[in-house]
C-alpha cells in the first residue's frame, strides 16, 4: 500500500482547462472519492493519476516517488474501468493473468495469485467462460479480480457501478467496503453518486469544473459544506437554501427572510461564523436540510418557524413535504405514519444547530 | 529506444502514408504539372499554360466524351435509386425467401466489368441476340441493333451499368430502411397512415443520408466507368459511347499525346474532387457533432 | 349490436382479401426482377453449353440441346487440331488458363499485404491519438475516390524505371498501394467502434503497441476482415484498368486476356466459347459471394448507413 500526492496539477484540452490547479494529499490505506458531475474533471484526473494522460503541470508522486514520465504498466497501478473492459477473446482466467504473464512472472505465482483472487471474489466457476457469456455483475467481479492480482500499490476506480441496475448496485458498493476493510489498499474511487461516494469513502474530494471545491471526510462534508456547491450535491432531498439578509444589531445577529419585511428573524448567534465581522446588510443563503426540520422541539437551539403545506410525496417509510415559507419552497422529510394536511399553516422547530450560512454572490460559507 | 516506443504509431503508418503521399497525391500533381506542357511522347516539364485546355475543349470528341458521361451519369444514377429503393421497400415487407431474392438482386456485382460488358455484348448483338429472341416468339419486326448504332449505344452501357450495380444500391436502402426504429412506424400507424403514406411521408425523408451515400458511390462509379465500355462497345460504333476515360487512355497510351491526357484525366479529377470534397465535409461534420 | 358485428366482420375480410391482392402484386414485381438478374446467367450457361450449330439456329433463352463442355476446354486451354504431326495448339489464340493463374499469383500477395496493413493503419489511428490523426485519414479517405486516370501516366513510368513494368509484380505493387485506402478505411471504421477502455486496460497491464494489436484486437477482427479480403479478391481480381495499363502479352491478368478473347476473332466468331471464357473470368469471385456474401454486404452497407 502507498501514498499518493498529487501537486499542483493542471490540464487543458486544447483551449478548454479540465484540471486547475489541483492539489490531494492520500495517506495509505485512505479510500478517497473523487465526486462530482459530469464533465467536473474527476474522470480525467483519475487517468492523469493511472498515466493513459499526461497534465501540462504539476507532480504526481506515488510513495514520494515522482510518477509523472512513467508509463502506466510501470507506476504499479490497476484501474477498474466503467465498462469493466474485459479482452472479449479471452477466457476470465487469462484476463485476470494477462497483466502478470506481461510481466512475466513465474507460473507458480501466477497459479497463487489467481487462485487467492478468484477465491476472494468467488469467480472460481467463471474462470473457463468469456466476457461476454457473463452477467454484469460477474463482469464486474472479474474487473476487480484482474486488478486485484496484480497487488498494486494503488487501486482507481472509474465509476466501476454505473452499469449495474440499482439492487446489484448497492450490494457492490458493500462487497468494494467489504474488501477495503480487509485488504486496506490505498483507493482513488470515482463516482457521481454522492450516496456511494457517502457510504465508501473516508475522504471525499468534490468536484466542480476542475476545481476541487472541498476535500473532507464525509461527515464534515455533510455537516459543513464549504460552498452552495457542496451543500447542494450532497444530501437527498437536497439541501433547502432560502433567500435573505443578516442584520446585525445589538442584540445579535438575525436572518432576515427576503419578502417577510422583517418579521419573524431567525437569530443565528449560535452559528459558528468563520469571520466574526461585517454582516449587517449582507445577502445570504440560509441553509437547513430537509431531515433538520423537526415537528416538535428536541434541542435547545431548536427555533419555530411557521409555514404553510403545498404539496406531499409519500415514498414508504418518508414522505417529503413541500412548504411555502414566504414564496419561497422548502422541502422537508418525515416519517410517513404521521398525517399532515396540505394547504394549512404549519410549525416546525428549525435545528439552528445544524444549519449553514452562504455568501449570496460568492456561494461560500460564512 | 524509447524514442521509437513512443512513436511507434507513427512509424506503423508512415510507410502506409508515403506511398499515399507519392503514389496517389505526387502523382496527381505530377499529372497535373504535365497538363500544362506540351508532352506528346515524352514528358516535357516546360510550362505551356492551359493550351491543353484549351485544345481539349475544342475537340468534338472530348465533347462526345463528355455528354456520353452526363447522359449516362443521369440515367444510370435515376434507374439504379429508383430500381434500387423499390426493391428495397418490396423486400422489406417481411417476405419468405428473402435471402434468396438478396443473393440474385446482388451477384452482379461480384461480377467484374469486363464479365458483364462481355454478357451483355451478347444478349445485345444485333442479329443473334435478343432481338433473335423476340422475332423467335412472334414479334417479327422486332429489332434491336442498339449496340452497332452511334447514338444509341451509350444507353447499351446504361442497361448493363444498372444491371449490375442496382442490387447494391438496394443493399444499402434496405439496410437503411432496417435501421429505422420501429417505435416510429408504429406511432405512424396509430396515426392512422397507410403504408404508402408510412413509406413516402416518413420512412423516405429519413432516407436522406443513404441517399447522399448512393449519389456519390454512383456518380463515382459513373465517372471511373472504363472497364464496362471496354468490354460492350469498345468506345463505338466509331467514338460514339467514348467516355473520358477512354478518351484519356488512348491519347496517354495509343496516340502519344501524354499533355493532352494528363489535361483530361485533371478535368476527371476536379469533377470527382467538386462532389466528394462537399460530401465528405458535411459527413464529418455530422460525426464530429454525434461525438 | 349484431350489424355492427357483420360490418366488422365484412371489413376484416375484405381488408384479408386486400393484403393477400397486394402479396401476390408484390410477388409478381419481385419475380420480374428476379428474372431481369438472373436471365444474363442463364444466357451466359446456355450459350457456353450450345454448339455454334445451336446457336445459330435457336435464340438466347433456348435451351441447349446437350451439356457441351467443348467450348469452356477450348476457353480454358486453347484450341487443338490434329494435325499430321499430331495434336498442334492453334496460332493466335487466346485461352485463360495461364493468365487465370497470372492472377492469382497477383490477387493472393496484394489482398494479404494490403490488409494486414490496412489493420494495422486502422489500429494505429483509432487507439494511438497523435498530432495530425484526422487528417492523414483524411488523405487515406479522399484516395479511395481518385479517379486512377490521374496516376496511370506516372505509374506507368515508374514501373518501367523500377524495371517492374508487363510483370506480376508490378501489378501487385500497384494493386497494394490503391488497395492501401480502402483496407485503412475499412478497419479504421471498424476499429473506431471499438471500446478504448480495453486498450486503456491492456497498457495498464503492460502491453504495448503490438502486443495489443495482436492479442487482444486481431482475435476480435474477424467481421472486419472478411469484408476487406473480400473487397480487395473482388476488385483485384476484377481489374481491368491496371492490368491493361500495366501489363500485356503473358504477364496479363484474366480479365485482360477476357476481354483479348473477346476481342480477337481468328476465324468466325465462337460465342459459345466467348462465354465459357466469361463465366471461367467470374467463377471466382462468384462464388465468393455466394459464401461469404452476407458478411460482406453487412460490412459494407453499415458504414454507408451511418455514414
Amino acid at each position: 500500500m502507498a501514498t499518493l500526492k498529487i501537486k499542483d496539477i493542471n490540464k487543458n484540452f486544447g483551449k478548454t482547462e479540465v484540471l486547475k490547479g489541483i492539489n490531494l494529499d492520500i495517506s495509505e490505506g485512505n479510500f478517497l472519492v473523487l465526486l462530482g458531475p459530469s464533465g467536473c474533471g474527476k474522470s480525467t484526473l483519475l487517468n492523469t493519476i493511472a498515466g493513459l494522460e499526461t497534465s501540462n503541470s504539476g507532480d504526481i508522486l506515488i510513495d514520494n516517488h515522482r510518477v509523472n514520465d512513467m508509463e502506466p504498466s510501470d507506476r504499479d497501478i490497476a484501474l477498474v474501468f466503467q465498462s469493466y473492459a474485459l479482452y472479449p477473446a479471452m477466457t476470465v482466467k487469462k484476463n485476470v493473468t494477462f497483466g502478470l504473464e506481461q510481466r512475466k512472472i513465474s507460473k507458480e505465482k501466477i497459479e497463487e495469485s489467481l487462485k487467492n483472487v478468484a477465491n476472494l471474489l468467488q469467480i472460481n466457476e467463471l474462470l473457463d467462460r468469456k466476457p461476454s457469456q457473463l452477467s454484469g455483475g460477474q463482469r464486474q467481479r472479474v474487473a476487480m479480480g484482474r486488478a486485484l492480482v496484480r497487488d498494486p500499490k494503488i487501486f482507481l476506480f472509474d465509476e466501476p457501478l454505473s452499469n449495474l441496475d440499482a439492487k446489484l448496485r448497492v450490494e457492490m458498493r458493500r462487497e468494494i467496503k467489504k474488501l477495503h476493510q480487509k485488504l486496506k489498499t490505498t483507493v482513488v474511487y470515482v463516482t457521481h453518486d454522492q450516496t456511494e461516494a457517502m457510504s465508501l469513502g473516508t475522504k471525499i474530494a468534490i468536484m466542480n469544473h476542475g476545481v476541487i471545491q472541498q476535500c473532507d471526510t464525509p461527515k464534515i462534508i455533510y455537516k459543513k459544506p464549504q460552498n452552495v456547491f457542496v451543500a447542494d450535491f450532497i444530501g437527498s432531498p437536497s439541501m433547502n437554501l432560502i433567500n435573505g439578509i443578516l442584520n446585525k444589531n445589538s442584540s445579535g445577529v438575525n436572518f432576515e427572510c427576503v419578502n417577510s419585511k422583517g418579521a419573524n428573524q431567525i437569530p443565528v448567534d449560535s452559528y459558528n461564523f468563520i469571520n466574526k465581522d461585517s454582516h449587517n446588510s449582507r445577502e445570504v443563503l440560509f441553509g437547513i436540510r430537509p431531515e433538520h426540520m423537526y415537528l416538535s422541539k428536541n434541542n435547545k437551539n431548536d427555533y419555530q418557524i411557521e409555514l404553510k403545506t403545498i404539496l406531499s410525496e409519500y415514498i414508504g417509510h418518508e414522505q417529503i413535504i413541500t412548504f411555502n415559507y414566504y414564496h419561497q419552497e422548502l422541502v422537508g422529510k418525515f416519517s410517513s405514519s404521521i398525517d399532515i394536511a396540505m394547504e394549512k399553516d404549519f410549525n416546525l422547530f428549525f435545528d439552528l444547530d445544524q444549519i449553514s450560512i452562504f455568501d449570496k454572490k460568492t456561494g461560500e460559507r460564512l | 529506444m524509447y524514442w521509437i516506443k513512443k512513436n511507434l504509431p507513427k512509424i506503423v503508418i508512415s510507410p502506409s502514408f508515403a506511398l499515399l503521399a507519392w503514389f496517389v497525391y505526387g502523382f496527381i500533381l505530377w499529372t497535373a504539372y504535365i497538363s500544362f506542357t506540351k508532352s506528346k511522347i515524352l514528358p516535357k516539364y516546360d510550362l505551356w499554360g492551359v493550351g491543353q485546355y484549351v485544345r481539349l475543349w475544342s475537340m468534338d470528341r472530348w465533347h462526345t466524351s463528355v455528354s456520353n458521361l452526363f447522359i449516362y451519369t443521369v440515367l444510370f444514377l435515376s434507374l439504379c435509386i429508383i430500381i434500387g429503393v423499390i426493391l428495397a421497400i418490396l423486400l422489406d415487407q417481411k417476405i419468405r425467401g428473402e435471402g434468396v431474392l438478396r443473393t440474385i438482386y446482388l451477384y452482379p456485382m461480384a461480377l467484374s466489368f469486363i464479365v458483364t460488358g462481355t454478357a451483355w455484348k451478347w444478349i445485345m448483338n444485333p442479329t443473334m441476340g435478343i432481338e433473335k429472341f423476340f422475332i423467335d416468339i412472334g414479334f417479327v419486326n422486332f429489332t434491336f441493333d442498339w449496340l452497332v448504332t452511334s447514338g444509341m449505344s451509350i444507353y447499351c452501357v446504361v442497361i448493363a451499368g444498372v444491371w449490375q450495380s442496382s442490387g447494391f444500391i438496394m443493399a444499402i436502402f434496405l439496410a437503411g430502411l432496417r435501421s429505422i426504429d420501429d417505435e416510429i412506424i408504429k406511432a405512424a400507424k396509430i396515426d392512422g397512415a397507410g403504408i404508402f403514406s408510412i413509406y413516402t411521408k416518413i420512412v423516405l425523408p429519413m432516407m436522406r443520408p443513404v441517399f447522399m451515400s448512393a449519389v456519390v458511390i454512383l456518380v463515382h462509379l459513373s465517372i471511373k466507368s472504363y472497364d464496362l465500355i471496354i468490354a460492350l462497345t469498345a468506345g463505338g460504333p466509331g467514338t460514339s459511347s467514348d467516355m473520358p476515360a477512354i478518351f484519356m487512355t488512348q491519347y496517354a497510351f495509343n496516340r502519344s499525346e501524354v499533355a493532352l491526357a494528363s489535361s483530361s484525366a485533371m478535368m476527371m479529377f476536379l469533377t470527382v474532387t467538386a462532389i466528394v470534397v462537399p460530401y465528405l465535409y458535411s459527413e464529418l461534420r455530422r460525426e464530429d457533432g454525434k461525438r | 349490436m349484431g350489424k355492427d358485428n357483420l360490418k366488422l366482420i365484412e371489413l376484416e375480410k375484405s381488408s384479408k382479401k386486400k393484403k393477400t391482392i397486394y402479396r401476390w402484386i408484390l410477388f409478381v414485381i419481385l419475380g420480374i426482377f428476379a428474372i431481369f438478374y438472373i436471365a444474363p446467367l442463364y444466357v451466359m450457361i446456355a450459350t457456353s453449353l450450345k454448339t455454334m450449330e445451336e446457336i445459330r439456329i435457336g435464340n438466347l433463352f433456348s435451351l441447349p440441346g446437350g451439356l457441351n463442355f467443348d467450348s469452356w476446354v477450348i476457353a480454358w486451354q486453347g484450341q487443338t487440331t490434329n494435325t499430321t504431326s499430331g495434336l498442334k495448339m492453334d496460332a493466335g489464340n487466346v485461352f485463360l488458363k495461364n493468365y487465370f493463374w497470372n492472377s492469382t499469383k497477383m490477387v493472393v500477395p496484394a489482398v494479404l499485404i494490403s490488409t494486414i496493413f490496412g489493420a494495422l493503419n486502422g489500429y494505429a489511428l483509432t487507439k494511438w491519438r497523435f498530432k495530425y490523426d484526422n487528417i492523414i485519414f483524411l488523405l487515406f479517405l479522399f484516395g479511395t475516390f481518385i479517379p486512377y486516370q490521374a496516376i496511370l501516366l506516372p505509374m506507368a513510368r515508374t514501373l518501367g524505371v523500377l524495371g517492374l513494368s508487363n510483370s506480376i509484380t508490378g501489378l501487385v505493387v500497384v494493386h497494394v498501394i490503391y488497395g492501401l485506402c480502402f483496407t485503412t478505411l475499412f478497419c479504421r471504421n471498424y476499429y473506431i467502434s471499438i471500446s478504448d477502455e480495453i486498450v486503456r486496460a491492456a497498457r495498464i497491464d503492460g502491453a504495448g503497441f503490438f502486443a495489443i494489436f495482436f492479442k487482444i484486437l486481431l482475435p476480435i477482427s474477424a467481421p472486419i476482415l472478411v469484408v476487406t479480403v473480400i473487397w480487395q479478391f473482388t476488385q483485384i481480381w476484377n481489374d481491368f484498368l491496371f492490368g491493361a495499363t500495366f501489363s500485356f502479352g503473358e504477364a496479363a491478368p484474366i480479365q485482360v486476356a477476357l476481354n483479348n478473347m473477346v476481342l480477337t476473332s481468328t476465324s468466325v466468331k465462337r460465342y459459345n466459347v466467348d462465354m465459357a471464357a466469361a463465366i471461367i473470368a467470374g467463377f471466382p469471385t462468384l462464388i465468393v459471394y455466394v459464401l461469404a456474401g452476407k458478411y460482406f454486404i453487412r460490412g459494407l452497407t453499415a458504414g454507408s448507413v451511418k455514414g
